[in-house]
Formats: structure tokens, sequence, C-alpha cells
């Protein structure tokens, strides 16, 4: 094992591989503040003259990130370049819509949406003759710019200005693949002071001064947590980390995991230390190969390099990681069901009390902490509990990070101080809604949370605020809906994913959920009666009250504050018999107008049922009769309204 | 109609998989996850190899393959075309992707055309969500798709 003198003889050494990006590091590195650029000398791996950072997150990757890092090799060696230019994989950035994403160094210049065939341009006029590519530029006002680049068009643009990266202090600067970047950058510092400088009361003192809570969804203050460990007596006890990130539409972790994978492993030796603990496991979800992967990597690497294992910095403290994956099963991300799989078998949740603290994984005290909790735990032991408390509000500290999705033009990333309004997250970074489209409510906490109406859009996001509005903030998924999205439909979604995803093992949660869905799906088919709703509510009220685990028990919230927010929506669906957005298929009728229907017939021929045809009326100026759609026979395909090119056809 | 047999590589791999993980606790689920990497899917008859070696019920076994949405007893295509259906996804029509796939194929999720070439499934969120609506085949991502380019993207595996 190395010791602290040895971690520090290694930082130093590794320094130069990110003196290069010192403009994103001198911040925290006070090495690099004074230091210039290296120079450049061939041959030196560690002293490359330009970095190339390629964002290899899921997000990218998918835009095809992989083919643009070899073309950047091809380019770079058809130039000769190989001793100037390294290319280096990173975690995500965030900004996946725009991606693939690329970030040059010294300059820290981000370009977006790169194709390959913009490579050759990048390598020529930005590595080459130090002329940066102007329309490739994230910042978008930079990109409407002429003439040469300056300091200010390489500065964020508005997507990254109100972010604060703590949890993602990483992702995107360093190589989640190197252990040696990790630790350039000030990583392990952290374990190393909890070990040497810090009893375990310290630690937890520090946690719990911190007001740190817990990342998943639920909020649990992380401090106490682990207090309760600590207090029970067992020789052996666990550190699980739960990044079994089921949330459809919520990816913080993954892109943790992916960009970071260190900050998770330091934490959770931090936790062992805290609580007593020498063994660690990770449940990460089997959909994350990426993740996986860059786990094993750097689990091996800390071993390898004499950082996990036994008697860690020369103390008498041992601990090591190992990874578990998970097969696709929401409720595994509920604290006891994923002990249970971790364990190997079906995760079915156990009844609490006894709480994990006193009988957890394999019947021993255990803690349980989400990816992005551990992710803050390091820097909260370096900079301290006050500098914690100094970020968000009173009640939640520090920052979160949202994966924000749906009707939004910056699909992404973010992570902002606690208390920052949705209003700033949709229309500040997210830069509002496409297509001149209207905000209608933004969707938290995934299949537990609920909505956020338009009304309030100034809420200030942290845990107390958003369940005080019906909501929670859940493990981040943020998804924007606009005036297209049925509330009632998005109901029923989510209900249909807790059906899916019910264990089984209670009967509120596996017969409760079923018939609030079949009571959903009446509605939307047009057969609702108005005492559907007041049976909703019954059921939700029971399962609420009855289920086993919390993700029962939080199941009917996207019932019930879609009707607390748009009961008229309900309504609407079961006594007009119309669905205002235009999603329920069944309540919707297509029309055509027959004065602006010229009579070509295209629509009659494209439709898969014959139901449209020829009526007596000819419009004035037209010289063919239109048509008309018989809504017995439709079966609302919109077919005949995607063909029309005279717009025509309507559906309402 | 497995193809199950024991007197081949595959069966080779299975038996390794199971040795190196019989004394590791908890391990039956990476055990399913690395068998079904060399047989495609969890026919009873690896089940039951996997419950003797393991000394687990084959009972227990069964129970956890079904439990979880990865782990299928039935075989999949050679292409595996899955749509992710989370929110962010669902929001942007990723249902009527789904539609279009399932009628283009001829096949309801779940299932795997007649001639083996593909199935389709639906699948959690992949946490691809910048490009929804998103859907993969085998290791290909297409993201920010219509219901009308399904055709063209299906005719490159069709050959």
């Amino acid at each position: 094992m190395i010791t602290v003198k040895e971690l520090n003889e290694l930082r130093i050494k590794a320094l130069p591989k990110i003196a290069v990006r010192k403009k994103v590091f001198e911040g925290r590195i006070p090495e690099l503040a004074g230091r210039a650029a290296p120079e450049i000398s061939p041959g030196d791996e560690k002293t490359y003259r330009v970095h190339v950072l390629c964002c290899a997150g899921t997000g990218c990757k998918s835009s095809g990130s992989d083919v643009l890092r070899e073309e950047f090799e091809r380019i770079i060696a058809k130039y000769g370049l190989q001793d100037d230019v390294q290319i280096v994989k990173t975690g995500c950035f965030g900004l996946c819509a725009e991606g693939p994403i690329v970030v040059i160094y010294p300059e820290d210049a981000m370009y977006c949406r790169v194709e390959a065939s913009d490579i050759e341009e990048i390598v020529t006029e930005h590595i080459m003759n130090g002329r940066i590519v102007r329309r490739l530029l994230e910042n978008p006002e930079a990109r409407e710019g002429e003439g040469d680049v300056t300091d200010e068009d390489l500065e964020a643009g508005v997507f990254f200005r109100k972010q604060m990266r703590i949890a993602l202090h990483n992702c995107g600067r360093i190589n989640p693949e190197d252990i040696e970047e990790y630790v350039a950058a000030g990583g392990y510092q952290a374990l190393a002071k909890a070990l040497t400088e810090m009893t375990p009361d310290d630690v937890i003192k520090v946690m719990t001064d911190s007001g740190l809570r817990g990342r998943g969804g639920a909020g649990f203050p992380t401090g106490r947590k682990w207090l309760f460990a600590k207090n029970s007596v067992s020789d052996v006890k666990y550190v699980c980390c739960n990044a079994d990130e089921g949330d459809p539409g919520a990816f913080m972790d993954r892109s943790v995991l992916e960009g970071d994978p260190h900050e998770v492993l330091e934490a959770m030796a931090i936790a062992g230390y805290a609580i007593g603990a020498g063994q660690g496991y990770i449940y990460v979800r089997a959909e994350y190969p990426t993740a996986i992967e860059r786990l094993d990597i750097a689990i091996r690497q800390a071993e390898e390099y004499g950082i996990l294992g036994d008697g860690i910095f020369g103390t008498d403290f041992s601990f090591r990681i190992e990874l578990r994956l998970g097969a696709g099963a929401f409720v595994c991300g509920e604290e006891t069901a994923l002990m249970t799989s971790v364990e190997g078998h079906r995760g079915e949740p156990r009844p609490r009390p006894p709480f994990p603290a006193v009988k957890g994984l394999f019947a021993e005290p255990t803690i349980l902490n989400n990816v992005e909790t551990y992710a803050n735990v390091p820097q909260i032991i370096l900079k301290g509990a006050d500098w914690f408390k100094s970020i968000g509000t009173e009640k939640s500290p520090g920052a979160k990070v949202f994966a924000v999705g749906g009707k939004i033009k910056n699909t992404g990333l973010v992570e902002v101080p606690m208390g920052t309004t949705l209003r700033e997250i949709v229309y500040d970074i997210g830069g509002g809604i496409p297509n001149g489209k209207q905000f209608k409510a933004a969707q938290t906490g995934g299949p537990s949370g609920g909505c956020i109406p338009a009304s309030l859009i100034d809420t200030p996001i942290d845990y107390d605020s958003l369940t005080q509005i019906g909501s929670m903030m859940g493990s981040g998924g943020l998804i924007v809906m606009d005036e297209d999205t049925c509330m009632v439909d998005i109901a029923k979604f989510f209900l249909e994913f807790t059906v899916e995803e019910s264990c089984g093992k209670c009967p509120p949660c596996r017969i409760g959920t079923k018939r609030m869905y079949d009571i959903l799906d009446k509605i939307t088919r047009g057969e609702g009666e108005l005492s559907d709703i007041d049976d909703l509510y019954e059921l939700a009220d029971a399962i609420k009250s009855s289920a086993l685990c919390g993700l029962g028990q939080t199941a009917p919230n996207p019932v019930l504050s879609t009707l607390r927010y748009f009961k008229d929506e309900y309504v609407a669906h079961v006594v007009d018999k119309r669905c205002p957005a235009g999603v329920c298929k069944s309540l919707l009728q297509y029309n055509i107008d027959k004065e602006k229907c010229i009579g070509c017939g295209k629509c009659a021929r494209n439709c898969p049922v014959d139901a449209i045809s020829k009526t007596d009326y000819v419009a004035p100026g037209h010289k063919l009769p239109s048509l008309v759609i018989d809504s017995k026979k439709c079966v609302k395909c919109g077919v005949c309204m995607s063909g029309c090119k005279f717009g025509a056809v309507s559906k309402n | 109609m497995s193809g199950f047999s024991e007197n081949d590589e595959k069966y080779q791999k299975l038996l390794e998989i199971i040795e190196t993980n019989k004394n590791v606790r908890g391990s039956l689920i990476r055990v399913l996850h690395d068998s079904q990497e060399v047989y495609g899917y969890l026919p009873i008859e690896v089940q039951k190899v996997i419950a003797e070696g393991l000394g687990v019920p084959l009972a227990e076994v069964y129970g956890v393959v079904t439990f979880y949405a990865q782990f299928s007893v039935k075989p999949k295509g050679d292409y595996r075309v899955s749509v992710c259906l989370g929110t962010a996804c669902y929001v942007k029509g990723s249902d009527k992707l789904l539609e279009r796939l399932e009628e283009e194929l001829g096949v309801s999720v779940g299932d795997c055309t007649a001639d083996g070439r593909f199935s389709i499934e639906a699948c959690r969120c992949i946490g691809a969500c910048g490009l929804a609506p998103v859907f993969t085949i085998n290791k290909d991502v297409y993201g920010k798709k219509e219901p009308d380019d399904i055709p063209g993207i299906l005719a490159k595996y069709r050959d």
C-alpha cells in the first residue's frame, strides 16, 4: 500500500498530465495557478501541447463520438502531430443534445455537434494555426459573431453559466480511465485526510454538520445514516452504493460513474472508515455497460496503485469494493430490495424495521447511499461543512444534478445550487421549449414524483418545497412537458410502469396500481365516469398507507399530482369525451375542412381502412369535390393529416 | 429446440462460469448474466446446470430468472431491436416508433420473427435522453428518429 507521502509524490508526478487543462484546474490546484503551459517535448507522453477531450459518455457515444476519436487520430497522424496532441476520452460534459462534444485545451474551446468532416478543419485551423473554429463553438452568441475568436467567445454559453459543479466537478475534465489524472486533480486526498487526521467520529460530525441529504430521492441526512450504522455493534459491516438508476429519464448517476468513478470509490472508503466496514458493494444497472466498464477499471487501478486493499495509507483500515450488476428491475432501487438482489435473490423489499443500519446486507449493519451523494463526500471532507452549507438553501445545502429532458431545447445534465427555480432551469439553462410551444409542466421524481405546473414555475427547487407542492426531488430526472402532452396519458404512462415493475410481494401495490391503471385506461378510451375520479383518490389513499416499500407507497403520486393541478383535463376526458392535448387516440377525431380540400384524393388513397370518401360539395375555386372522413371507420393513424399539403385535415 | 448440448464449447464455458463464481457469496445473478451472454438466453437446461453447480434449488434459479427483465427464457433474434420507453423518450413519441417497428416486423414486443432475424423489446431508459426518442439494434443507437425513418433503417439489417 502507498503512504500519504507517496500519494502526494504521485500527484506531483502526474500533474503534467492535466497541466495543459490548467484553465479549469488552476482554481483548485495551487501548483497549476502560477505555471505556464508546459513546453513541448516530443516523445514525453506527459507534456503534449494540445489536449483534445472527446466526450465518451453514453449520450455522445450514441451520437457517434467513437468515430470522431478515430478520425482525430487519423488526421493528427496525417499531419504528423502525434507528439503534440493527446486525445483524451472523458465523461459527460452535460450538453447531450448538442453532442458529440469535443473540448480543446489549453484554450478550453468547446465544440458542439462535431462531425467527422469537421475534424480536418479543427486540426489544420485550430491546432496547427491557432485559429479557433467559430462556427462550431458551444456559446451560441459566439457562433453568430465574426472575425477572430476572443476570450469572451470562449466563455461558456448560457447552459453552463448558471451551473455550479460539485458532484460533476471532474466530469468532462479528466480521463476517467486513468487514476493518475484523478490523483493529479486532488483525488484520494480526502481519504488520506480522513484516515490520518480524523477519527471516524470526526468524519461523521463533518458529514452531519454539512447537512448533506441523500441525493437518491428521499433526502435523508447522510451523516445521521452513517451514525446509526456506526453505533450498530458488529464485526462485519457493509457500505453499499446504489447505482441502480431506474427512474426513466434520469442519468445523473450514470454520468458520474462514467466521468469520475474514483470519486465514488474514494467516498465509499471514507464511509467504510466512518462506520467500521471493510467491504463495499456497488450495485449498478446492467443497462449501463460503459459505467460498468469504467468502474471495473477504476477498482482495478485503485488496487494496483495500493490505494484500496489492506492497511490503507499505512493505517490498519482495510477496504475493498466489489461490483454487483442489476438485471432490469426498478424495485431494486429500493434499499432493502437492492440488498436482497446483491445477495443474489429476487429483488423483493423487506419490511423495515429492522433498518439496514442495524440489519442490512447479509443481515449485517449496512449503509446505502446513492452515487451522487457519494460524489459530494470527498469535497466536504476536504473543504469542510461550512463550505458546503454556504451553498444552496438552509435545509437543503449543496447543489443537485438534474437530467433535464423532454420538450426542452438543451437536454442534458445540469448541476445547480439547491434553491434555483424551475424557471431558471427551464428557460435560462434549458433554453426554453422548442417550436414555440408553451411550457405546461415539469415532472420530477419519476414514478414516485409528480408534476410542477406552469403556475408554480418560480418554486425554488429543494427537498421541502417540492414535497410541499406534491412532487418530490427524486433522483434528479426532470422531464419538461409542453401543451402537446396529455396529463392523463402521462399519469397512465407512470402507472403502467409501476404495474410492470411492481415486484408483486405486497397486494396494495400489486393489485392497487393495476386497478388504478385500468381506470386511467378507461378514461383515456373515453369510457370514464365521474365516479372513476373518486375511485382513483380512494385507491391512491389505500396504496399510500399500506404498501410495503417506498416505491409502492409513492406509486400513486403521479396520479394525485396530475389530479391536483390538471383536474380539468381529467374532467374533459370523462365528461366532454375530449383530450385537450390531442393525444388520447380514442378521443380524437380527424376532420377535413371542406373549403380547403381540393379533392386530390391523396388521403383517400393512403387511408389504410378506406375511411375517406368523396362528397357532393365542390368548394368555390376548386374543381373537384371535397372529401370526408367516416369517423366510425377511422383508426386515427394520422396518415391523412401528415400527407395533406393543403392543411385541410385537422384533429381535435 | 434449444440447441443445448453437453458436448459443445458453450457448455464448457458455462461450466467455467459456474466454477469461477461458485464460492462467491450471492453470485447467482452474475452467473446468469454471463451464461446468457454465452447462450443468448437462458433455457431451462442451462438453469438446471447452474442450479446444480451452485447448489441452489432450481426453483430459486427460475425465480430469479423470471423476476428480472434482462433475463430471457425465450431466444432473441440475431438483431435485437430495443425501443426506449423511458419518460423522456415517451413524451417525444417513442410509443409511435414501437408501433411502427411492430408493424414493419410483424411481431409484437417480446417476440422474435419466424426466421429468427429480429426480435423487439421495450426497454427502460438507456440514458441517452438527449437524443430522445431512442431505439437500439444490437449495439447501434438510433436517436431523434421518426416512424417514417424505420423502414430505411431496418433495410440495412435485412440483407
